[in-house]
């Protein structure tokens, strides 16, 4: 393990190369900010909401790496005064996904910070996250000795056909995806790792019902007090050491979690998963996305009689779905 | 200048700490402050400059505070010293910290204690009598010795310990100490204090002291007990701990609830934490009738916090909670039901059910072909989809989450040997399920069938092979869930006092008696279709003994009316 962990450093460091400072604003980096890491390609549309939201939990720098974007996200991000910028022109997928680049900013950059490593679809949600900041978590963490924060993705969807969700730039997504699967998400051990596997959802049900096993891990340890000596293995599902993916309690106890609410199944997906599809960039071949593709084509609605429409985090804790753990 | 003093341990936010401090001396509270010696010099003479202008506002010698060590205890000690000497009319000292907030107006605490002249509150118990100590150590806090820190030498720590006991090492607790433990945030008198800061023997307990663990919850605990002529063993401080240890926070939130709980000051207040700070360090209105503190909706939160970390819900599996194998408590949220062979011996079993029960009664769950849900419904609660695949993915999760989302209201289902078997284990280590089995049963079906009678002969081979299979299942592990099993002869020939006990364990809606019964299929042939499998070679034993002379044919015909059981 310790030489898995030796290899993703290293070769995170090979890669370093690839990446091209834009925009750095790095040092204006505080030794309490809490930041936030991300690697997007073709984000702009999403990017004003992306960026308020953070901003209103209490990030206060962003490290983004654009992956050779050409709808404008390198210039919009550029004008940012909180963002610094890298610019990858080189293969995501040699990049093992972008985890490569991901672990050499959080080395460089993020030591001994609370870093957020998100997708520019995701949005941590965190018990009391209405009430209460995100230095106010990370505080507590390390309070109580802890280095990592669990969260499950939830898949968000619309009532109707996703192509009709439109978004527009700004825009909360789930105001026009406000919909989930409260329980239906199976979990078994990765026993390599330890970190837990998750699946199950609007995914699972819709697009991979023949075939289980194939559906997306929802499994996410996005939170961490960094130490250069860390690195995620696989996006952010596990991490090396891994005593970092025991986000879980064993004995029957729940720790502090959170969710990921994940605005992936709105109108963009289409173009994404066309686009994403011929450059076979993704994980599995794009297996994912070319399964996406096919699918949107008959132009499927998540949405049934149980969905469940989002409200606050405390709906979620009540679900089961996120745990305040012993945070009161 | 008011009767009451004030120590502050800081060393952190120190803004928080002047901001406080500044609130105590405006209603003529003397303050001395003690800034933990990590803080490094330029910050502290920074922070001494930027209260010059409060002459009641003093600073003690500084001292090493680390957690669970001396530290602490020698720092109250300066402090204390250097409160009694300044400021002569001094009666009540009171130890907080920088992250500790009055809550209500100072002149309240001033006169509560006031008309308390004597009274030292101090949380104060004997080892036996406390239950909160961390790692295990009480007493042996008092007789091994602590050189260790436990939270950066954690594994240091515990050898030591243990070599101690293995060898028996024990320190002597010097003569007329009985050792006592509490909240380090206590409020003492002058007499009671200068008296434990003026003992002739101070220098042999100091030493004493300095290696027992966590002294600052015993060394004034201890020796006040000595002393003191009225000891109140409480805090005036609200400071409630987690299971390990580590003090609770308040938040903006937590506004109303530290409102109402009347106490004096709480902890730990979190920094930025404005909307705290700003409403409880302005000028508040005395409260018209004096009120004692009440912290119990706050207990009950943090206790309910703790609880949730070290227990949680049964029957939930999720990223914060996902117990090994045997440490799940419940292993399911609610207690739910599961039939065999019912359908099989009665007609419209499901329907009679739901009637007499009120429960939800789903068919065969584990159906291969999909779950055939209640009501015919492709989904239920949850969003959880009757496709098989995703059901036979992971089928205890399966279970789980079904039952997770209809906590609340208990679920029935069909179970048989034609269904997959992948839950058998787990439904016998569960204490919420009650599983009812008719044994054989499925020969039913197949009798009333149409196939042919090699075709049956196989299936009734397969059947009674995999029933047989999961019975040795349910024995092995089936200490926890509710089994009941019936061959189908026995069963038949009293099927209503069966599903009595079944229905009386459930519980109904209506608790009278059974009034009508389910309708049992017509049975006759049955002993003679056994009669045949056997002639084929086939050994159908899991329905016992039925006679081939067709007796059950005759004597199931009674059923068929409504039966009024006594």
């Amino acid at each position: 393990m310790r030489l898995r962990r030796k290899r993703r450093l290293l070769r995170c460091l090979r890669k370093r190369h690839e990446l091209k400072p834009v925009h750095d604003n790095s040092a204006a980096i505080r030794p309490d900010d809490v930041l936030l890491v991300s690697v997007m390609r073709n984000e702009k549309i999403r990017l004003p909401y992306f960026l308020s939201y953070y901003r209103k939990l209490g990030v206060r720098h962003f490290l983004i790496i654009d992956n050779n974007s050409d709808d404008g996200t390198g210039e919009y991000l550029a004008a940012q005064p909180d963002v610094s910028l890298w610019h990858a022109t080189a293969s995501y997928k040699a990049a093992a996904f972008g985890v490569d680049w991901t672990n050499y900013l959080l080395r460089t950059y993020a030591h001994d910070h609370w870093v957020l490593t998100v997708d520019p679809d995701e949005f941590f949600v965190y018990p009391f996250c209405d009430t209460r900041p995100i230095n106010a978590l990370t505080d507590w963490l390390d309070i109580t000795g802890v280095r990592n924060f669990g969260t499950m993705l939830i898949d968000m969807y619309p009532e109707g056909p996703i192509e009709e969700a439109k978004y527009q730039p700004g825009q909360d997504p789930f105001e026009i995806a406000p919909w989930f699967d409260p329980g239906n998400y199976v979990i078994s051990r990765n026993p390599t790792y330890g970190n837990l596997w998750i699946q199950g959802g609007p995914r699972a049900r819709v697009f991979f019902q023949d075939n289980p096993a194939k559906a997306p891990a929802l499994n996410k340890i996005p939170l961490v007090k960094w130490h250069r000596r860390y690195a995620y293995v696989s996006s952010t599902h596990s991490l090396l050491p891994r005593g970092l993916n025991l986000v879980y309690d064993e004995d029957g106890g729940e720790k502090a979690s959170g969710v990921l609410l994940h605005a992936k199944l709105i109108d963009t997906l289409g173009d994404k998963a066309r686009e994403e599809m011929q450059r076979g960039e993704h994980f599995r071949a794009s297996g994912e996305y070319r399964a996406y593709a096919e699918q949107l084509q008959d132009r499927p609605v998540f949405w049934n009689a149980w969905s469940e429409k989002y409200l606050n985090w405390r709906q979620l804790e009540i679900l089961g779905l996120m745990s305040k753990g012993n945070w009161a | 200048m008011s009767s009451l003093g004030i120590i502050m341990l800081v060393h952190t936010a120190l803004d928080r700490a002047e901001q406080v401090a500044r609130h105590w001396t405006a209603s003529g509270c003397p303050v001395v402050i003690h800034v933990d010696r990590k803080v490094d010099k330029h910050t502290y003479s920074d922070f001494v400059s930027a209260c010059a202008d409060q002459p009641l506002i003093r600073f003690c010698d500084r001292h090493v505070c680390e957690w669970g060590g001396w530290g602490i205890v020698a720092a109250s000690q300066s402090a204390a010293t250097l409160m009694l000497d300044q400021f002569e009319d001094v009666r009540h000292v009171y130890l907080s910290s920088g992250a500790c907030l009055p809550l209500r107006p100072v002149e309240e605490l001033v006169r509560y204690l006031a008309d308390r002249p004597r009274v030292d509150f101090i949380e104060s118990a004997t080892t036996g009598d406390v239950t909160w100590t961390v790692g295990g150590l009480d007493l042996e806090r008092f007789t091994l010795r602590f050189p260790f820190s436990w939270r950066k030498q954690r594994w240091l720590f515990d050898l030591y310990v243990r070599l101690q006991r293995r060898l028996g090492m024990r320190r002597a607790i010097p003569d007329g100490l009985v050792p006592h433990m509490g909240s380090q945030w206590w409020c003492l008198t002058r007499q009671t204090l200068s008296a434990i800061l003026q003992d002739p023997r101070r220098q042999v307990y100091d030493r004493y002291f300095r290696q027992v663990w966590i002294p600052d919850e015993s060394y004034f605990q201890t020796l006040t007990r000595l002393y003191s002529t009225h000891i109140e063993s409480r805090s005036l401080t609200l400071s409630k701990f987690d299971h390990q240890g580590r003090p609770h926070v308040f938040y903006d939130d937590h506004l109303q609830l530290l409102r109402r709980s009347d106490c004096f000051v709480a902890r730990k207040i979190w920094p930025q934490a404005d909307r705290l700070f700003q409403t409880f360090l302005t000028g508040q209105a005395c409260a018209l009738k004096p009120a004692e503190p009440n912290p119990g909706k706050i207990d009950r939160i943090f206790a309910k916090a703790s609880e949730r970390r070290l227990r949680g819900r049964d029957g939930l599996y999720m990223q914060g909670r996902f117990p090994h194998y045997g440490s799940e408590y419940g292993l399911t949220a609610y207690p739910y039901s599961v039939f065999q062979g019912f359908a099989d011996v009665f007609e419209d079993f499901g329907d009679w059910l739901t009637d007499a029960t009120g429960a939800r009664v789903h068919g065969h769950l584990y159906h291969p072909g999909h779950a055939q849900f209640a009501e015919g419904q492709e989904m239920v609660n949850g969003a959880l989809s009757d496709c098989a695949a995703l059901r036979d993915y992971n089928p205890t999760a399966f279970l789980t989450n079904l039952i997770w989302n209809t906590r609340g209201e208990r679920q029935c289902f069909q179970f048989g040997p034609g269904d997959r078997q992948g839950i058998n284990e787990f439904l016998a280590r569960d204490k919420n399920a009650q599983i009812s089995i008719v044994t054989g049963a499925w020969a039913v079906p197949l009798f009333r069938s149409n196939m042919n009678f090699a075709d049956i002969r196989a299936e009734a081979a397969r059947l009674q092979q995999i029933e047989s299979k999961q019975l040795k299942i349910l024995e092995t592990y089936g200490a926890r869930a509710k089994i009941r099993v019936w061959s189908m002869a026995d069963f038949v020939e009293s099927p209503m006092e069966a599903l009595q006990a079944i229905l009386d364990e459930i519980g109904t809606a209506h608790p009278s008696h059974l009034s009508e019964a389910p309708k049992m299929v017509d049975l006759s042939g049955f002993g003679k279709f056994l009669q045949n499998l056997k002639n084929q070679g086939m050994h159908p034993y899991l329905m016992g003994d039925f006679p081939v002379d067709d007796v059950f044919g005759t004597q199931a015909k009674p059923f068929r009316k409504p039966y009024l059981v006594q």
